[in-house]
This record gives C-alpha cells, structure tokens and sequence, in this order.
C-alpha cells in the first residue's frame, strides 16, 4: 500500500462511533497476559539465530543484538537524540500549523452557508491532490531547506482535522440546538456550549488520525534532501549498508507515533469523561 | 394576513381569559364533568385578567398540508390544559409554535412570562453535569443556588454532580423538569415527557407534575396521547382536530383524582369518541 493510499484512507473522516473504541483503551483488560509476548520473543529469538548462523546477511538486515548494541551507540553519541529533536520540532511546528489551518477552517465552515460555500469545495478539491506528489512543487517553491518538510507536514495534518471537525460540527443533535434556543441562549452561547462540546469528540477522532499522517509525512519529507533528523540519519545509513542504523530509526518512528497517539488517548479520557462514565457502567 | 407576533418576553396586557376560547362545543359532549368555572380546587391564581398565552389564526402548512388551520387558544394563568389528538393532528406543531421553534407559523401568538419545555426525551446536554444543565442559560441571579432547590425539589440533590448519560429515564426525566421549572416560567410545556417511562416511573411522575405545578403555578400545556393522563392532570382537556381545537371540556373533579371517579369514566368515555376511538364495554 503506498503511502498516499494510506493517506486517503486516514483522511476519510470516520463517525466516532463511542462504542467502537477499542477495549485495551482502558488498560485494564484480562487480554495483557504475558503469553500475549511468547510470539514476539520467538520471532526475535528466530532472528537472532538466524543472523547468528549466516543465513541473514547483515547486508539485509542486522541482527537484534547487533540493532540493540547500535541503539545504545547512537544514544550514546548524541547521534539519536539530535536527530529526534530535529525530526520533532518538524513535526511539532508542522502539526501547529496545520492544526489552526484545519480546524480554523472547519470552524468557518462549520458555522454558517456562506463559510461553508466558501471554505469546503476548495477543501474537498485540494483533499483528491496526493499532496505527496507536491514535494517536486514544494521544493521548487521553498527550496530544500526546513519550510517545504514543515509545510507538507502542515498539509498533512490539516485534512483529517478539517474534515472531521466540520463533520463534527454539522452532526451535532439538532434536538439539542432546540433545547439551547427553549433556553433562550444567544448565538455565542450556543456554539460555545453546544456545537464545540458537540463536534470535540469527532475532533479528536481527526487529531488522532491526523497525528498518524503527520509522522508518515516526516517519514517521506526526510527522505527528500534532508540533512539532519531521523531520515538523514537512516538515508545516511544506506550509504553504508548500515542495517542496524535504519532498523533504528524505524523504531524511533514507531515509538514517537504510538506516543503521541498515547497523548490524544489521555486527552481523549480527559475530555470526554461524560462518555467514559456511560461507557464503563 | 395576520401578522406573526413575535413572543414577548414579559407582561404585554392581554385580552382577558374566556373559558371557551373559541366557542366550541364545551362541556356539551357528554357534559359530564361540568363546565365549572376552572380553579375552585387551585391554590395557583387564575382569571386575573391576563392570560398565559394566546393563539388567534394560528396556521401552520407543511407544503400542501395545513396542519394548523387557523387554530385560536387562550390558555390561562395557571391553568394546567391537556392537549390530545391523533398522530399528526398537530399537537405538536402547535407546542413548538408556543416554544418559539417554528419560524413559519402564521398567525398571533402572545405568550406572557417565560416559556420552557420539557420535551419526550430529556435532552440534557450530555457533556454538562446534570447541574450545569439546569444553569444553563439561566439569568436569575444566583443560578447555582436555584439549580440546587430546583434538583431538590424533584429529589435529585444527591445526583447533581452526575453526567446525564449515567441517568435512568427517570432520573433524566425529572433533571428536564427541574431544568424547565428552574426559570419560573410563566407557561411550560410538556411534549409527551412520560411517554417513554415505564408505568410505574409514569405514576410518580405524575404526582410530581401536580406537586410542581402547585407550588410554582405556571401555565400548563401538556402534550399526550395517554387520555388517563390528560383525565388525571388537567383542568382542561383540548382535542385537537382538523387544525383547530374541536372539542374541549372543563375537568372540575378535585385532586388528587382516581382514574375510576365516574365523572372521568363518563368523560373518558366521550374523550375516546372524539379521537375516534370505540369505549370498550359499558361507561
């Protein structure tokens, strides 16, 4: 599947349907035994045997001890934990922008015929573009510097948060409108107590998937002439057939994702602690 | 013609309360119940002259069906008036008229005081504690300590703090009520709020309207298809037909009623012909 693909797929906006969260979302499900590790380590130890007698090439793919001794080199050095820092800020400042972008937009939208006439043609136009194919546009606008790796993260992100959060907005009960208009609550009033509170948890259906496609377009931006952060880093290891180095900087990518998808699960039991009561009666 | 009068928030001088409103077959149907000058059971004060709200011409078409055809109402301080009728006969259509929820209404409508409703289903806003709910909009001053009486008036002290969504249907059907009484409303309006509670939960409930509405003496117009219900509570019943209210008797037997009271038998009897319905077995 490529990555584009796998873009379309995420930007979709889902129904936040409150019953399909999956139960290890509460962490205290019977299914954390520790057989659930047996066939993990067994993969590994397979690994390990078969680097260990030759018939894995490192050439191919390294050894787990081998990737674990480098791990610890590159943390070591400083080598890793710069990368991680660059690749970070990227992701950071790329996610910030395209967050205000695509849930500024969706506000407008969302919120009156005239913003949504205005706003959500051109969004679902430019949402067909497989703005992975814009990096050859991208560099020629921005030059090869931070801005155009920062901005396809932007791009990235602003989709799934755009499209979930106006779908958010509009699928907010209209029985619920009228009970704010019986208790007579003003314009104002009524968005920031209904229709906010109303679209949040589709919001963060879309800052979840958002967060999955702004590291997946680090991933490509870092391909394309980076010079420092985690895909120099594993580009650089190419150049040198170092297995062990990239099968690293795979893993920091999987960690950094399943963390900051760890952060919007907290945000999440925060702020729709109205649900989780229902849900966990 | 008529031009649509937007409801007014407090006391405009109204033309003064007619028990028959529209001169329409009162207490003739039957004339079981006796067509009594309302209130002599009350404490809640009527007739002094000013009506809770009123309704002339009121007509209301969804594309080439007119729902409302010129339909008058005059619904008094404190009366507590019990609005029956087939499925799509209105009842509604008219409740979200008097609840400012219809824009394309035409005709007058004055309403004085506050409006409030509780609707079939509770409608608590899920993300807010059931407190906040009643608070909600609320402009009197001290919002929290009125939220509090109200809630202990329905017997939800304890459940103040709760989200909506941990209610029972009954729990969340009285959070509504509280949250509709919490603004002294001059008419309140009650969309089939028990339809949907199991018998039981309905009986009490029921107990607690009368209680409510005897202490806070608003207006009353409660939307049902339960003819016990309406025998039970009103001081009026209203049958909605044709877009207009056909029939309408006055209820004069005093509170707390029982359902085998002959005078609500007989009347009971002729609500069911009205809505076209066959009594079974002899009145």
């Amino acid at each position: 599947m490529s990555v584009v693909e796998l873009q379309g797929e995420l930007g979709g906006a889902v129904r936040a349907d409150p019953r399909r969260r999956p139960r290890s979302a509460t962490a205290r499900g019977p299914r954390r035994g520790w057989h659930r590790w047996i066939s993990p380590l067994v993969v590994v130890l397979l690994w390990q045997i078969a680097s260990a007698t030759g018939l894995l090439p490192a050439r191919l793919l390294a050894a787990p001890s081998q990737i674990a001794a480098t791990a610890f080199d590159l943390v070591r050095t400083g080598t890793l934990p710069t990368a991680i820092a660059v690749s970070l800020e990227r992701v950071l400042l790329g996610f910030a922008a395209g967050a205000v972008a695509g849930i500024g937009l969706a506000l407008i939208a969302g919120l009156s015929r005239t913003g949504e006439n205005a706003v959500d043609p051109i969004m679902q136009m430019l949402r067909a573009l497989p703005f992975f194919g814009l990096i050859p546009l991208f560099i020629l606008w921005f030059g090869i510097g931070e801005t155009p790796k920062v901005l396809l993260v932007a791009l990235a992100v602003s989709f799934p948060l755009y499209l979930n959060t106006f779908a958010g907005i509009r699928g907010v009960d209209g029985k619920l409108a009228e009970v704010a208009r019986t208790l007579r609550l003003g314009r104002a009033a009524l968005v920031r107590h209904i229709v906010l509170p109303g679209a949040l948890p589709q919001t963060l259906v879309g800052l979840r998937q958002s967060l999955g496609v702004a590291w997946l377009a680090l991933i490509v931006a870092e391909q394309v002439n980076a010079d420092a952060g985690l895909g120099f880093m594993i580009n650089d290891a190419r150049e040198f057939l170092r297995t062990d180095v990239i099968v690293v900087g795979l893993l920091v990518y999987s960690a950094l994702g399943l963390l900051t998808d760890a952060l919007v699960r907290l945000l999440e039991r925060r702020a729709l602690v109205w649900r989780r009561e229902f849900l966990s009666r | 013609m008529a031009a649509r009068v937007p409801v007014p928030l407090n006391g405009t001088a109204n033309a003064p309360v007619n028990d028959t409103p529209n001169g329409t077959v009162n207490g003739t149907e039957g004339g079981t119940a006796g067509a009594q000058p309302q209130d002599a059971v009350r404490p809640a004060a009527t007739a002094t002259g000013t009506a809770a709200a009123t309704v002339r011409g009121l007509t209301r078409r969804f594309g080439d069906r007119t729902v409302l055809d010129g339909l008058d109402l005059t619904i008094g301080r404190g009366e507590f008036v019990a609005l029956l009728g087939r499925s799509g006969s209105g009842k509604s259509t008219l409740l979200r008229a008097l609840a400012g929820l219809d824009e394309d209404v035409e005709g007058a409508l004055e309403v004085d005081g506050e409006v409030a409703v509780a609707f079939q289903e509770p409608r608590l806003v899920p993300w807010k504690r059931v407190r906040d709910n009643l608070t909600l909009g609320l402009t009197a001053p001290d919002p929290a300590g009125r939220a509090e009486a109200a809630l202990a008036e329905v017997g939800l002290s304890e459940r103040a703090q709760a989200w909506p969504l941990t209610l029972s249907g009954g729990e969340a059907q009285r959070a509504s009520l509280a949250r509709a009484l919490v603004r002294e409303p001059g008419l309140l309006l009650l969309d089939e709020p028990f339809s949907a509670l199991d018998a039981l939960t309905r009986i009490t409930m029921h107990r607690l309207v009368l209680d409510l509405w005897a202490a806070h003496g608003p207006a009353v117009l409660l939307v049902t298809h339960d003819v016990d219900e309406a025998l039970l509570l009103a001081d009026r019943i209203l049958v909605l037909d044709g877009g207009r209210v056909a029939h309408e008797w006055t209820v004069a037997t005093p509170r707390p009623r029982h359902r085998d009271h002959p005078d609500l038998l007989t009347l009971r009897a002729a609500l069911l012909t009205a809505l076209g319905v066959t009594p079974e077995g002899p009145a």
